[in-house]
């Protein structure tokens, strides 16, 4: 379906800052790669001039310290916060030849719903705790269109069978989950309408060993049987080491180093990333 | 009540308020803004639709106040008082003599005229204020025309209920663009609202909104298409007064035999047909 040799997305030159700036940042911000905040005017610089392409049935890991722009990267993806500027392309929307951030509002709550699937850190993002986990996968459902409730409960039984929630409590409301299986249907729900992209957002921070292994193997598994193109977002190199095949490293809102997973692990070129590496347990 | 002004605001308040309906005129299922009023009843008691009505009545007008489906209750008899005293409008308890309606809760069971005007109140505008508290965002979801929302809360309905088990308030979607609150009238009355010839406007005092389904209007009662929309079934009730079937019926207990029996809703057609003023 789609060009393998083609990237299912490609991003330019995305910017994303907090803030109007003021001569003196804006002076700054290119030269100085240390810094991705104004003392001056407090404007924080998240994502600046990020350029990456994601090929089909990939997995792209993202890592960085807590603070270098990888989940304000997966927000603006996700169309949760606007871009200062930048462009980003997504192969079969429009040939590919649509920024979809200039689209209309509408026409990104298309792309959420189709072309997208999204997994927060923080399943209070991502979930409706109220709403029951088969209500939680309709939601996406609904969104992309569908007005027919025995599809909706086939589709979302279905989903919740493959991330392991018991058929007995599909009905209940995620507050009452662990948090790994409050990931595993936060996962339900992202790929409830078949999207080639799916974006993980520190998927495994916050839960116990046993459970890491659970989602990370649940993970691989989808990719494996679905093909799904990935960018898994994390400051855990392990996390990145099992997924990913290629990795960009982010430091400060910008991309200092990218490549393949073993590349950047095993001989890593930018001071940062041997420091990130050789800081591991 | 000579010392008040004709309807009780004054020529500003009245204009404002007209403004804001010819708004939601042109804009069916729209909520318009409006600076509600301090009314002599507190709000949620009608002061929306009470709003609506003394800058819509004029002197030749002939008024009539619902309050689910009674003409002769607390309430609509005070409101009654009130658009009389500052008015000296008629009122009458006829449906069909009447030029502008003010109800709560119901539409009268006799089909309404072009030239007739009904004022619904409406305790919570906002259909999709359950699902989301901001204003700011539902106003974003409405230009949006993103409902996926109303349609998750039909859904989990059905998922805990087996059926979408909306009492009343069952949101519909008006002109095939906004989805709507039809306020709290049952659904049996849902279908009244689409192609009504009578002009319907819908005022909520205490959440400051205006909104109108203008005549011969297309109303859609949300729902699925495995589970579609239904009324409450009164095919089996008879009302125990005037023998009618197939309107909205009260369910009652008979104190003194515990049995249960029906009597219409509407009191008023309930009436005209006990005096055969209305075809049996």
């Amino acid at each position: 379906m789609y060009d393998k040799e083609q990237p299912i997305l490609t991003i330019k030159n995305l910017r994303k800052q907090f803030g109007k700036g003021c001569t003196i940042c804006r002076d700054l911000d290119d030269k100085n790669i240390q810094k991705n905040f104004c003392p001056v005017c407090q404007t924080v610089y998240a994502c600046r001039d990020v350029s990456f392409e994601l090929y089909p049935a990939e997995i792209l890991g993202v890592v960085g310290e807590s603070g270098s722009g990888k989940s304000t990267l997966m927000k603006c993806l996700y169309f949760d916060q606007d871009v200062t500027s930048g462009e980003a392309y997504i192969q079969g929307y429009k040939n590919g030849n649509a920024n979809i951030f200039a689209e209309t509002s509408q026409q990104k709550k298309y792309i959420r719903n189709h072309l997208f699937g999204m997994v927060y850190q923080n399943p209070y993002l991502g979930l409706r705790m109220n709403f029951s986990s088969v209500g939680n996968i309709a939601e996406k459902l609904i969104g992309a269109g569908s007005r027919n409730v025995g599809f909706m409960t086939g589709r979302a039984q279905e989903l919740l069978g493959n991330v392991n929630i018991p058929i007995y409590r599909m009905k209940e409301a995620p507050k009452n989950f662990s948090g790994g299986m409050q990931q595993r249907v936060q996962i339900a729900k992202a790929l409830s309408n078949n999207p080639p992209i799916l974006l993980l957002d520190e998927v495994t921070t916050g839960l116990d060993l046993s459970v890491q292994a659970n989602v990370l193997d649940l993970i691989k598994k989808i990719q494996r049987d679905l093909k799904i193109s990935m960018l898994v977002v994390s400051h855990d190199l392990s996390v990145i080491r099992m997924l990913a095949d290629r990795t960009i490293v982010m430091l400060n809102g910008k991309i200092i180093e990218q490549g393949l997973t073993d590349q950047i692990l095993e001989d890593p070129q930018h001071p940062y990333t041997q420091q990130l590496v050789h800081s591991l347990l | 009540m000579k010392s008040y002004n004709f309807a009780f605001f004054d020529e500003g308040s009245k204009r404002e308020i007209r403004r804001a309906t010819l708004k939601a005129i042109a804009l069916p299922g729209y909520q318009v803004p409006f600076a509600s009023r301090e009314m002599p009843i507190a709000r949620g008691w009608g002061t929306g639709g009470l709003q609506l009505t003394l800058s819509l009545v004029g002197k030749d007008d002939k008024i009539k106040v619902i309050d689910q489906g009674a003409d002769e209750s607390v309430n609509a008899v005070n409101i009654k008082k009130l658009i009389k005293n500052t008015t000296d409008v008629e009122e009458t308890e006829f449906t069909e003599e009447a030029t502008l309606i003010q109800s709560r809760h119901r539409i009268p069971e006799i089909e309404l005229r072009e030239d007739q005007i009904l004022v619904l109140q409406v305790p919570i505008p906002e259909p999709l204020r359950e699902i989301e508290p901001s204003e700011y965002i539902t106003k974003r979801l409405h230009a949006d025309k993103e409902y996926s929302g109303i349609w998750l809360m039909l859904f989990e309905r059905i998922m805990k209920h087996g059926s979408m088990a909306t009492g009343a308030d069952h949101p519909v979607l008006v002109n095939n663009r906004y989805v709507m609150a039809p306020s709290p009238i049952p659904r049996f009355d849902n279908h009244k609202l689409n192609n009504s010839k009578a002009l319907i406007l819908l005022g909520a005092g205490r959440e400051k909104k205006i909104y109108a389904v203008p005549p011969y209007t297309e109303v859609q009662s949300l729902a699925f298409e495995d589970y579609p929309f239904e009324v409450e079934n009164m095919d089996d009730k008879v009302c125990r007064l005037c023998g009618a079937r197939g309107v909205f019926m009260d369910e009652l207990i008979d104190e003194e035999t515990k049995e249960k029996y029906y009597q219409c809703n509407d009191v008023s057609y309930c009436l005209q047909r006990l005096n055969n003023e209305i075809a049996n």
